[in-house]
């Protein structure tokens, strides 16, 4: 295993974009992200596409039609809300191991106004047992495991609504961001229901969108930029047995295994984090992650909440991007568009949303059913 | 019509998941059938091929589940896929087999405050649905315990 860095990012304004398809979405965050490396497609030795609902359509090969078609290995990857990572933690793979010098990772999808995920068949006589048979709704699952966590620990729908309020403020400094809308405590807690406790404001939209990182071993980066980002951390994880998992998917313990590798692996230790990019698909999951990655102790998340440390200039900025809540989350995309967004606040490209001085950031993404990646990256 | 009439005859009652067994004659109650591994003593819902807790491939003992058990956590879904009714309670509930089942909670009005963490719920099935072929598909549902009419 060798050291790895990223030397070029790149990402395109998540959004809707019906007048195009999904690989010239895909391709212009590539091109973006070649340019911020100073290469072109000649340099890349290897290529991972993360694409949920077109990786059985070769969308990988499709992208390389667009962008240029050089005859070099393609994979394409799928894992849930997990792809954009996992198809980086492979190209991350690819050049730690040793067998390429020069890895290109594209997450990207195309949802449109897809609506709510998880409401899949699988009942008799193709009878779908959602509704009838509790819910596999994404809102809903997550809207448990919030519960879950106020039956534990008395968290309040206040205090999960605050998540929101937070990310949403964030957002109006990202220009990546699908929705750049300040919001008060009381917009998020008045607006309906989607799933209970989460509000429609805490909720996640659907949408379209693309990222890009290059990959490099370490002793190469140089040749590429004066400001490498090291890839401390690569980690994945699936959910081991828990008590409840089938039943109510457990997002904790995988994330918590993620964790403890990661930190093991990075030699560093969540006091050490300057931000953290984590998968706020609902308010509710946010709060779980502050725990689950560590970032206070257990049964502490609403207090982490409550004292405001956890906004840009706070002890430990969550989400400076807007998250998941207002940035959006084409699947695909996501994992990737994380990775982007810790690594300009560490060259200190961030514009107004810039976490100053940071060193060290964290990106998580999870993918229901179940896959955690983690990566740490640093200056 | 001779073929039609045929089928009308053999229309059948069909689970809307396969670890519901209905029951054979008149006067049997329908259950949910779950699984528990000989070596650890972990329960499943359904069959396994393995136990995905200690991983021992040993056949598993079948099991029939209780038909009570307590309210684990819960969410009300107001907004679900066209035309699936809201609102309605999505419950976890933990049976004292040590096996948890996804829900629908019925019988009482979907407000957060008529649900208490622990609540005693009991299971019931009812028809939810005809499928293509005419047959009459039976879900299984909790309300809260004793508050049952059938």
């Amino acid at each position: 295993m060798r050291d790895v860095a990223i030397v070029g990012v790149g990402m395109i304004k998540f959004g809707r974009y019906p007048e195009k398809a999904v690989q010239e979405l895909a391709g212009q965050a590539a091109l973006l992200a070649l340019k911020d490396a100073g290469m072109t497609m000649k340099d890349i030795e290897i290529f991972v596409s993360g694409n949920l609902y077109q990786s059985n359509a070769m969308i990988g090969q499709r992208i390389l039609k667009e962008i240029g078609q050089t005859g070099i290995p393609v994979i394409n990857v799928a894992n849930a809300c997990a792809t954009g990572s996992t198809a980086f933690r492979t190209a991350y793979m690819a050049v730690s191991s040793g067998q390429y010098d020069v890895a290109l990772a594209v997450g990207s999808e195309q949802m449109g106004k897809m609506g709510l995920l998880g409401a899949g068949g699988g009942g008799g006589g193709g009878v779908s047992p959602e509704g009838i048979v509790g819910s596999g709704l994404m809102p809903a699952v997550f809207g448990q495991a919030g519960v879950e966590h106020m039956r534990k620990y008395g968290t309040t729908f206040e205090q999960f609504a605050k998540v929101a309020a937070k990310n949403h403020k964030h957002s109006v400094h990202n220009p990546y961001s699908q929705y750049q809308v300040d919001m008060s405590l009381e917009d998020v807690m008045n607006a309906r229901v989607v799933a209970w406790p989460n509000t429609l404001y805490m909720c996640c939209p659907t949408g379209d969108g693309a990222a890009a990182a290059i990959l490099v071993s370490a002793e190469k980066a140089k040749q590429y930029t004066t400001t490498p980002i090291k890839v401390a951390a690569s980690v994945l994880t699936s959910d081991p047995w828990s008590e409840r998992d089938l039943t109510l998917p457990d997002v904790n313990t995988l994330t918590r295994n993620a964790a403890k590798l990661a930190y093991e692996q990075a030699g560093l230790g969540p006091e050490d984090l300057n931000l953290v990019e984590l998968h706020d698909c609902f308010a509710t999951a946010e709060l779980l992650h502050y725990e689950n990655l560590g970032l206070c102790g257990e049964g502490e998340a609403g207090k982490l909440i409550d004292s405001g440390d956890t906004y840009v200039g706070g002890r430990i900025p969550v989400a400076p991007s807007g998250g998941l809540l207002s940035k959006g989350h084409p699947l695909g995309a996501t994992g990737v568009a994380n990775i982007c967004e810790v690594a300009w606040h560490l060259r200190g490209q961030a514009g107004d949303r810039q976490v100053e001085g940071a060193k060290v950031g964290l990106a998580h993404v999870i993918g229901l059913g179940s896959a955690c990646t983690i990566h740490i990256l640093q200056k | 019509m001779a073929e039609a009439q045929a089928e009308t005859a053999e229309k059948k009652e069909r689970p809307i998941l396969p670890f519901l067994h209905l029951p054979d004659q008149a006067g049997e109650k329908a259950y949910l059938q779950g699984s528990k591994c000989k070596q650890c003593g972990t329960a499943y819902l359904g069959p396994r091929m393995a136990c995905s807790r200690c991983l021992s491939t040993e056949p598993m003992e079948e099991i029939r589940l209780s038909d009570r058990g307590e309210l684990h956590v819960f969410s009300i879904v107001h907004q679900s896929a066209p035309g699936i009714p809201v609102p309605y309670i999505a419950a976890i509930v933990d049976l004292p087999e040590g096996v948890s089942v996804r829900c629908n909670i019925e019988g009482v009005e979907p407000d957060p405050k008529n649900l208490k963490f622990g609540m005693p719920v009991e299971m019931f099935t009812e028809k939810v649905h005809t499928d293509r072929e005419g047959n009459d598909i039976i879900a299984f549902k909790f309300r809260p315990a004793n508050s049952g009419k059938k």
